[in-house]
């Protein structure tokens, strides 16, 4: 009896000293996350702009409107077709690009593995800004390296930032190329853990590479590509700095994300209240694809 | 035992400091400190301008503080929100409506009657114009831009044109002449791109038109003379005079250097660069001129750009930031800052010296700032630009929209920006 009190008087001073050690992270997560949150969520019911930062008898609350004219704004509805667009076409071409490479670099016939990992990370951690830069300059319509290229193969010269088709699969290929490196580092992770005697066992059986990618590889690697693909979506449907960099949204406002849209209204414009309400429609929509991705994957497994 | 010995002497250490801080506290408050932010380079270079200022006025110090241009909106609102704003700063004047309507900047007509440096006679009317709300002056113009047409006389020479055109209808000529003279290649007479609003409300402020009306409550973009101004500029793109990406063009100076286009409407900020860029044997063979008007009677405006010194509302140094923008605004020291960092001299009587009289490129400029214009003075202004006027243009250059359907949208479209504006006039 006394033993166990002596053991719940541990236990509790335990839990206390663990809020204890807790408690920076938690506050710092209540002032810089949970506050910002729902005053965000306030003020996107409210027309909260310029006017309303010098005086706050400028403010109205205004119910639902905001999120009623972003439903009717053909802006909106733009930017989050082109979001879509990027999420849908980017993402898994990101995956197969990632995977390949780690395949790749994992396979036994490769060598000087450490300089090639190193080069496709490199993109990575560059600043975006400095990539931007030099890929401005390979899709330039009369002096780049691309058209260029094409020209060997009598294909004309594409404005391929200026074009409205083709202002987006521009920036795919190159966020792609910019981001590629990071999955497939998780990747080879995933790849190194799955045990040598599976592929010893399948040789023995008499399976080949392509049998043993599928049954053995694809399957072990099966939470990894869960983990990846989520962190990916979400990643992409918050597309930003690369239109901002290469585009600024146009031409014709073919490459305007919905991140990209929501700074706008919020940054340049101060229109607070608006810019709240996209932030929380996207939250929605990333929350949603998350929720269905996690159900798709464990349906199929 | 020891360790009681340590903390008594941490402990007196710290009282020391405390008092030592104090001691130095004391003795720099005899001295008043004031706060000037500075956008940009000249952010960087007024801090050489400042030694001077604090020798002539001992007893006030001015501490000095860059913000990049990209970000200086942002942060001077946040600055603002937060109660951090500096006793003095720099803003471009098209954000003074802005400023004023937050309550953040100072009237100064006080300052300004009792001022025996500063006054409204010494500056180009249309610039002073930009920081005079219901006549309320909120800032002293510092120094000053506008837009001119920088071309390329050795192509105008080949298109039998000897001096620069005067009229839209001679600019339209002389356009098309020089694209004929290019026949078969692909270049352009002149370049508008899509995303500077300014040409398009340049050549509607010309053409006389309001781009707002009522009390800058409702859009006026869809009347005759901006529809007219409009479809004029349209033209060029309909007509291939001028190219339509804007991507096409990553570097105005080596484009006009490769006379990919031979006129191009911009500020003294480019000075410089085009002089970098045509060295050699096109040394000389550019120049700018005074843009052109609708027609002969008319003197074609532009607009009316630059930097304005403010003092924050909440500054407890009204008077010491005053004697800083006076300072700042003397012929010599303008002058001074001119050579620092080329920013044309707001004060009339800095263009006297020779450094400006003797610049060809300079003539231009003088002669279209007594013709420059203040943009609708609202903060909603540049979200109306930007936003929409440019998006519109676009739609209309790629033919997605005819004029009239164009101007129609680009009217609802602010008219709905507008309405927040419209509730506070009525409350």
């Amino acid at each position: 009896m006394k033993n166990a009190e002596s053991k719940l008087d541990k236990y509790k001073t335990g839990v206390s000293a663990a809020y204890l050690f807790l408690a920076p992270a938690l506050v710092s997560i209540l002032v810089f996350f949970f506050i910002p949150v729902i005053s965000a969520f306030i003020i996107s019911f409210t027309d909260f702009d310029i006017y309303s930062l010098g005086s706050y008898s400028n403010l109205r609350f205004i119910g639902l409107k905001n999120y009623i004219d972003l439903f009717n704004n053909p802006l909106f509805w733009t930017s989050l077709k082109n979001t879509f667009y990027f999420v849908l076409v980017a993402s898994p071409l990101s995956i197969f690009v990632s995977l390949g490479a780690a395949l790749l670099l994992n396979s036994k016939l490769v060598r000087f593995k450490a300089i090639f990992r190193l080069a496709y990370f490199i993109p990575v951690v560059t600043t975006l800004v400095a990539v931007a830069i030099i890929w401005r300059f390979i899709y330039h319509p009369r002096f780049g390296i691309l058209n260029y290229l094409l020209s060997f193969a009598g294909i004309n010269p594409i404005d391929w930032l200026g074009d409205p088709f083709w202002a987006m699969p521009s920036i795919i290929l190159m966020s792609i190329w910019k981001n590629f490196g990071y999955n497939m580092i998780i990747f080879i992770a995933g790849l190194q853990n799955i045990p040598e005697h599976l592929y010893e066992a399948a040789v023995l059986e008499g399976a080949n590479g392509w049998q043993q990618f599928k049954k053995i590889t694809l399957p072990m690697l099966a939470p990894t590509t869960v983990f990846i693909s989520i962190i990916t979506m979400i990643g992409n449907f918050q597309l930003f700095a690369e239109p901002y960099v290469m585009t600024q949204g146009g031409p014709l406002n073919k490459t305007l994300s919905v991140v990209q849209y929501m700074y706008q209204e919020g940054f340049r414009w101060w229109n607070m209240g608006y810019s709240a309400s996209i932030a929380f429609v996207l939250f929605i929509i990333i929350f949603a694809g998350t929720m269905l991705q996690l159900k798709i994957q464990k349906h199929s497994a | 035992m020891e360790s009681s010995i340590i903390k008594m002497k941490l402990f007196k250490s710290i009282i020391g400091l405390f008092v030592f801080v104090n001691l130095s506290c004391s003795e720099s408050s005899k001295e008043i400190v004031i706060d000037f932010w500075g956008l940009g380079s000249e952010g960087e270079f007024v801090k050489l301008l400042i030694p001077k200022f604090e020798a002539e006025n001992p007893g006030i110090k001015v501490k000095v503080q860059m913000a990049p241009w990209t970000a200086a909106q942002e942060k001077l609102i946040s600055a603002f929100a937060s109660d951090n704003l500096p006793d003095v700063f720099q803003l471009g004047n098209t954000w003074i409506p802005q400023f004023a309507q937050l309550d953040g900047i100072s009237e100064l007509s006080e300052f300004i009657h009792s001022s025996k440096i500063i006054n409204k006679e010494n500056y180009f009317s249309g610039i002073w114009d930009t920081n005079v709300l219901d006549s309320l002056v909120f800032g002293i113009p510092w120094y000053i831009d506008t837009r001119v047409l920088f071309y390329r006389k050795d192509v105008f020479e080949k298109a039998g044109f000897t001096s620069p055109p005067k009229t839209w209808n001679e600019l339209y000529k002389l356009s098309k002449k020089i694209k004929a003279n290019h026949k078969g290649e692909e270049k352009y007479a002149i370049f508008i791109a899509t995303n500077e609003w300014a040409n398009f409300i340049i050549f509607g402020l010309q053409n006389g038109a309001e781009i707002l009306k009522n009390n800058n409550t409702y859009a006026n973009f869809s009347s005759d003379k901006f529809t007219e101004a409009f479809s004029y500029l349209v033209n060029y793109y309909k007509e291939k005079l001028t190219p339509l990406g804007v991507s096409q063009v990553t570097n105005v100076y080596q484009a006009f250097a490769e006379e990919y286009f031979s006129m191009y409407i911009s500020g003294p900020w480019n000075i410089n660069e085009f002089k970098k860029w045509m060295t050699g044997s096109l040394q000389d063979k550019w120049s700018t001129a005074a843009l052109p008007g609708p027609n002969e009677n008319i003197k074609g405006v532009s607009l009316a750009g630059g930097s304005s010194l403010v003092i924050s509302q909440k500054s407890k140094h009204k008077k010491e930031a005053w004697k800083l923008i006076e300072y700042l605004s003397k012929p010599e020291t303008q002058i001074e800052f001119y050579h620092l960092v080329n920013d044309l001299p707001a004060v009339k009587e800095a263009w006297k010296d020779s450094s400006l009289s003797n610049n060809i490129y300079m003539k231009a400029f003088y002669e279209q700032f007594n013709y420059v214009v203040a943009t609708p003075k609202i903060p909603e202004w540049e979200q109306i630009v930007f936003s929409k006027l440019q998006q519109y243009v676009e739609l209309a250059a790629r033919n997605v929209l005819t004029v009239k359907e164009a101007l129609k949208k680009l009217d609802d479209d602010v008219n709905v920006i507008l309405e927040k504006r419209r509730w506070m006039l009525s409350k």
